[in-house]
């Protein structure tokens, strides 16, 4: 039953475009070959949960293979942490049955509605960045079909294997993957929450935190003048203590500052306020958290994505090399709040040296920055020119994953091993992202 | 609750799998039995790796096998002794438009979705009413209740397989087996991926796989409905007279 069939329903997280994709669902690994190498003439994609935001995922009137299907464990050695599964199965999946026995994802993104395959085809970072590296750092080995009929097992270190991390499912189709888990002592994390006040202040506190396994910040993207940088800094480690269940259902209030942008009305921004002020006069707030909320705040509210109607909306995400990273922050945050355009908060987060290595991953020693912008059609557009200005400047770039709209000399500028990544790509693999940003 | 012992006729389906990770995230001992000998092996250690008691697995054509009881006898032993609960999942959609024409296709569908499963779940039924316990949920279809021009070949084989379940519920009412014909509606899973852009009545596998065992622990009602949805729908469309019905393209 395994064939392509018309879907109008696969779109990116961010909803900007809407077209139709010839789908294949496959459930076994035996399948692929002949979905990736039949004579149609047709070019196709793997893609996951469709988390990312732009056209990375999308392969506009061709065909996509959905690899959700495929999520199986085939290998979970208990005792040294080391997992081999099928590429499609979701982060959520795996919390479920490695959390109970004391081990966590290695590192993981801000949903976990993402599948293994996905989260290596963009080697995702998160909040432990700047002690663990992305998520291609703990890959040991990959399986990986090609079009030319060929079903490799490919090991870290190896050319097609760092083209491959990062490389946005163009090298080929990953069909499972072994991944060194970490040892989690409890379901909880212990989180302290600290006010600041510029973008110098968080820097600084970020340098102080970098003993603390998972840091992140929000920052006030309305704030101008003296109030600039100001945000909420957050410092977290695992807790010990055996703890491994879940809370109980309906247990604490989410803060305004876990909401999208659409769920910040001036009411909101109200209690945003006084939430700062009173860290502010407190000094610093710690509580204990279960890892979902703590990791996963937005994946409370399912399809928030949809909230934005039907124009949809972009993310602009960039990182920024530590040297200059202080200046031009700020400058993306006048920016930015000078237009009145943009969410309300935005993500920053210091990332550390450690590199997976993949020719095509956006981590970098420096600070990142993600936020979340409504398509209002040329008016968005303009200011995320404006916004790549700074970043290239900078000698910053952006994340593919996030993006829907980057120029081609932007991306090039970004990852010049891009031409070298280019000898990697399977013929038969096409996406839009490629397509706009590869051609000359 | 103590773990049971669990027997999949056509293990490899999408509804399925979603029902044996159910059981194996508790512990229970699962027997899957398919065609695909490799794909067995990839459901096997998935789900041992999730809590699976025991996994075993039998390669086996389900449509062609002569004997169904005596093969029967070797799962219930090889899974070590008791039949707890027997599903009996398995079936193709075929081709309505095709198979009209092509009769020997339109046969052999017939002939996988009813007799060979209407004789496996013979076989389950002398089981379990000799053990005087033990459930069969054989999987039917909304499509048995009314003869439609665009599924009834499929429609007119689960309507079979639902009153033949129905009978055999009948016959164990006076015991402690069950037996249940369950009348599912569309559900998101590969037999259905060509059907173009799902509407609200598409069902996800993991919430009707949580519903069947909770009907194998507890069985209720004879050939219900899943989701529950169905049941007034199908009511409504039972009701429609001919000259009405015959004008929709249903
Ligand atoms: C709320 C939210 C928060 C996020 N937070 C973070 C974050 O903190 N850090 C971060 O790094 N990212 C973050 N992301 C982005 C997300 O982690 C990535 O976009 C991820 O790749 C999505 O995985 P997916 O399964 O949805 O893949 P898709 O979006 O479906 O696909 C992503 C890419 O992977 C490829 N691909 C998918 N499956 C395979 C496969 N089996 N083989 C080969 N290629 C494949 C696709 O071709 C595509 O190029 C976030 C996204 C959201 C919506």
């Amino acid at each position: 039953m395994t064939g392509y069939w018309t879907r109008l329903d696969y779109n990116s997280w961010g909803r900007t475009i809407s077209v139709p994709h010839e789908v294949a669902s496959p459930r076994f690994p035996d399948e692929i070959a002949g979905l990736l190498s039949d004579n149609s003439g047709h070019t196709t994609l793997p893609v996951g949960l469709r988390r990312s935001y732009g056209d990375s995922n999308l392969n506009p009137n061709e065909r996509l293979i959905d690899m959700t299907g495929l999520d199986r464990l085939i290998e979970f050695d208990r005792s040294t942490g080391i997992l081999r599964c099928e590429a499609g199965i979701s982060l959520h999946q795996l919390n479920q049955i490695l959390v109970p026995s004391g081990w966590f994802m290695p590192t993981t993104p801000g949903t976990r509605f993402v599948t293994l395959g996905g989260a290596i085809a963009n080697d995702v970072h998160g909040k432990n960045h700047h002690s663990a590296g992305s998520i291609g750092c703990a890959v040991r080995a990959l399986t990986l079909a090609r079009s030319d009929g060929t079903l490799q097992p490919i090991r870290s270190g190896d050319p097609l294997f760092l083209a491959t991390l990062g490389g946005m499912g163009l090298t080929g189709v990953i069909v499972d993957a072994e991944i060194q888990l970490s040892r989690i002592g409890s379901a909880w994390l212990e989180n302290e929450r600290i006010a600041f006040s510029s973008v110098g202040d968080f820097f600084k506190l970020a340098h102080e935190s970098t003993a603390f396994e998972h840091t992140v910040a929000w920052i006030d993207c309305a704030a101008q003048g003296p109030k600039l940088g100001r945000g909420v800094f957050q410092r977290a480690n695992w807790c010990n203590d055996g703890e491994y269940a879940a809370p109980k259902k309906g247990a604490e209030p989410s803060l305004p500052l876990d909401f999208p942008q659409w769920a910040l009305n001036r009411h909101s921004i109200r209690v945003f306020n006084n939430f700062y002020n009173w860290m502010q006069t407190r000094g610093s707030a710690v509580r204990r958290e279960h890892y979902q909320p703590f990791f996963y705040p937005l994946d409370s509210l399912r399809n928030w994505n949809r909230m934005y109607g039907a124009a949809g909306f972009y993310q602009y995400q960039c990182v920024i090399p530590t040297e200059a990273a202080k200046e031009a922050v700020t400058r993306l945050l006048q920016t930015i709040s000078a237009s009145g355009q943009g969410s309300f908060l935005a993500v920053l987060k210091t990332l550390g040296g450690k590199s997976s290595g993949g020719m095509l991953s956006f981590p970098m020693e420096g600070a990142t920055m993600a936020l979340d912008f409504a398509n209002r059609g040329a008016k968005t557009l303009h200011l995320m020119a404006q916004l790549d200005v700074i970043v290239a400047q900078a000698d910053g770039r952006l994340y593919p994953a996030k993006d829907g709209r980057m120029p081609a000399r932007m991306f090039r500028a970004g990852y010049p091993l891009w031409r070298e990544f280019a000898t990697f790509k399977d013929p038969k693999i096409q996406s839009s992202f490629w397509e706009r940003v590869s051609k000359s | 609750m103590s773990a049971k012992t669990v027997i999949i006729l056509g293990a490899l389906s999408g509804i399925a799998e979603a029902t044996a990770r159910v059981h194996a995230a508790r512990g229970d001992r699962l027997v899957l039995v398919a065609r695909h000998p490799e794909r067995l092996a990839v459901l096997q250690t998935d789900l041992v790796a999730r809590g699976a008691s025991r996994c075993e697995t039998i390669v086996l054509d389900l449509a062609s096998e002569p004997a169904p009881d005596r093969r029967l006898a070797e799962m219930i032993g090889q899974a070590g002794g008791n039949l707890d609960v027997a599903y009996v999942f398995y079936g193709v959609l075929g081709d309505q438009h095709a198979d009209e024409r092509d009769l020997a296709a339109a046969r052999s569908a017939m002939q996988v979705n009813f007799l060979s499963a209407a004789v496996w779940c013979l076989a389950v039924a002398n089981v379990i009413e000799s053990q005087n316990s033990g459930v069969l949920i054989a999987i039917s279809s909304v499509a048995g209740d009314r003869g439609r021009q665009s599924n009834y070949i499929y429609g007119a084989a689960k309507a079979g397989l639902t009153t033949l379940v129905e009978g055999i519920a009948h016959r164990l009412a006076k015991g402690k087996a069950r037996a249940l014909a369950i009348r599912m509606g569309f559900v998101d899973t590969p037999m259905t991926a060509h059907v173009e852009k799902k509407g609200a009545l598409w069902s996800k596998p993991d919430g009707i796989a949580q519903k069947l065992v909770a009907l194998a622990d507890r069985p209720r009602g004879v050939k219900p409905y899943l989701p529950w949805i169905w049941r007034p729908i199908m009511s409504i469309i039972r009701f429609v007279p001919p000259a009405i019905f015959h004008r929709t393209k249903l």
